[in-house]
């Protein structure tokens, strides 16, 4: 019983961690229908640019005091991450925005190897995962129950905290805000948008934008949850949060953040108690997509088709 | 005095297929000035290119005397060219309140609330269902919140095209009673119909377009009375 409240907890975390970043797939696929597999390396540049942050850019006083490194760190990933996501929009993806689908599909994968290579190049000692900062926020906090210890860390906490704030404040943007209606607007009728006024180009760069952001955060609480990071998780972490995505409805606030927790909490259950353990969690949560894909091929919470009134 | 909106030899292409070879036109402050023209004759194409969606490939599109055929389709509404398209586009999957806030998205002012008061006003059924999604209202309630949500950027030319497509008579004939009661409040309608009988009722001019031309052209009355008009778009022989 121990172990599997245990388990529960490993894969809220995992789930949080991937909802963050499959809010930034569905987002931008909700907008202009592609699917960005850069994405999940945008993640794992906010990682390392955190990092980078915390090594070369705060100072020696600062560092042991989490509530100041921490949200510095934070905004340095976050950061680098908008940044690299608006270029990425801009100089890859926009001058395709009228090409075949399959045109900025195979340059978002371009896009990916790209980023990943030149992190592994360029970044001190990133051919191996490099070592995050643990000097704060590691209090665990832990409890004797069910014959058993049960055991939760601040970071997961935060990581759990941030990941319901963040997609509770975008669900609230988008539907409430002036720049919310026009990024719906802009994602159900473009042209139609345009004849409203609104700014195909600056809202969707606003949609790349925010996604990277929580892309960037979610980077940064990895590094400080799993005490690394590694040019390899872009990739892992990207198809988990596409597949996210895909199960919970592309295009979907709740069905993302659903999608990310389900596939955390399967990967953490079926490692600990199905046949094969970790080394097949993988295939329990891929066999899962297809059945929701047979049958409800829109995923959970996604719109079946395009309602055009 | 200079025409409100002014279209001169304007020609528009979709790759190599000339949807408007030569079209003129122009539409005077406070008029109704209506389009009219079978299938395909580009009348469509002609307002999305005078609202920006479509880039023209020659000619030049005047508004208050300044040239618009360059500028990004938001700068025009911005100008005060407000387009309800074809098929009416509401945003189906928002509420009534949304659609016409959409229609208000370029405007900073404070009279938003209130212009929207009035066009519940002018269309009660929109009033009593405005939390309800624009997708589940019938053709006619679709169209009035087209119109709606078009006026709400509060335009000094508004661009109709058919908004009588589809609906039965009693609401045609509610539509074109709503496009004399816009004019009679000021706003210049530029009006593209297939219904041309009605069409040319309404108008002070009409132009008819074939095959991407300007072919004629006159008061609404005396194009209703051309024998050539009444051939090929009255039905008569």
């Amino acid at each position: 019983m121990a172990t599997l409240l245990q388990q529960l907890i490993n894969g809220l975390v995992l789930g949080a961690a991937i909802a963050l970043i499959a809010l930034g797939y569905t987002m931008v696929y909700g907008i202009i229908q592609l699917i960005n597999f850069a994405h999940g390396e945008v993640f794992m540049v906010g990682g390392f640019a955190s990092l980078a942050t915390y090594s070369y850019v705060l100072p020696d006083s600062w560092k042991s005091d989490w509530y100041l490194a921490l949200p510095l760190m934070a905004v340095g990933g976050a950061l680098v991450a908008v940044v690299l996501a608006v270029i990425m929009e801009r100089f890859a993806y926009r001058p395709l925005r009228n090409a075949p689908r399959l045109a900025p599909l195979i340059t978002a994968l371009g896009v990916s190897v790209v980023l990943k290579e030149a992190v592994r190049l360029w970044y001190p000692g990133a051919t191996a995962p490099v070592p995050y900062p643990r000097a704060f926020v590691d209090k665990q906090f832990s409890v004797e129950a069910f014959g058993g210890r049960i055991t939760i860390g601040s970071t997961a906490l935060l990581m759990i905290a941030v990941s319901l704030i963040g997609a509770v404040v975008l669900q609230t943007y988008i539907s409430r805000s002036r720049m919310g209606r026009a990024m719906r607007a802009t994602a159900q009728d473009p042209d139609t948008a345009r004849l409203m006024g609104v700014n195909p180009n600056r809202t969707i760069v606003l949609t790349f934008a925010i996604g990277a952001a929580l892309a960037g955060i979610a980077g940064v609480l990895y590094g400080i949850h799993y005490t690394n990071v590694d040019t390899e998780v872009g990739f892992l972490y990207g198809i988990f949060a596409f597949t996210a995505a895909v199960l919970g409805g592309v295009g979907s606030i709740k069905g993302a953040v659903i999608g990310g927790f389900a596939i955390g909490l399967i990967k953490s259950l079926a490692g600990q108690y199905l046949p094969g353990g970790t080394s097949y969690d993988l295939v329990w949560i891929f066999i899962l997509l297809i059945v929701v894909l047979v049958f409800r091929p829109q995923g959970l919470f996604g719109e079946p088709e395009r309602v055009r009134a | 005095m200079t025409a409100l909106l002014e279209v001169q030899n304007l020609s528009v292409a979709y790759g190599a297929i000339e949807a408007v070879r030569d079209v003129s036109f122009a539409v005077e402050q406070g008029q109704i000035v209506s389009l009219i023209g079978s299938n395909g004759a580009g009348k469509t194409t002609t307002l999305r290119t005078i609202s920006g969606l479509i880039r023209p490939k020659s000619g030049r599109i005047l508004f208050e005397g300044k040239p618009i055929g360059d500028l990004a389709a938001h700068s025009i509404l911005e100008r005060g060219v407000a387009h309800c398209p074809e098929g009416r586009r509401l945003f189906g999957r928002m509420t009534v309140e949304e659609n016409l806030q959409l229609g208000a998205y370029v405007r900073k002012d404070e009279g938003v609330a209130k212009d929207m008061e009035r066009v519940y006003e002018l269309f009660p059924v929109l009033g009593q269902r405005k939390q309800q999604k624009a997708g589940l209202f019938s053709g006619g309630e679709q169209q009035m919140l087209a119109i709606g949500r078009a006026m709400m950027s509060k335009p000094r030319l508004l661009m109709l095209d058919e908004p009588s497509m589809g609906l039965s008579p009693i609401m045609t004939q509610l539509i074109f009673d709503t496009i004399r009661e816009l004019q009679s409040q000021g706003t210049t309608i530029l009006l593209v119909e297939q219904n041309a009988l009605a069409a040319l009722a309404l108008s002070d001019r009409g132009y008819v377009v074939d095959l991407g031309r300007t072919t004629l052209e006159g008061p609404g009355h005396e194009l209703l009375a051309d024998e050539r008009v009444r051939a090929a778009y009255l039905g008569e022989d």
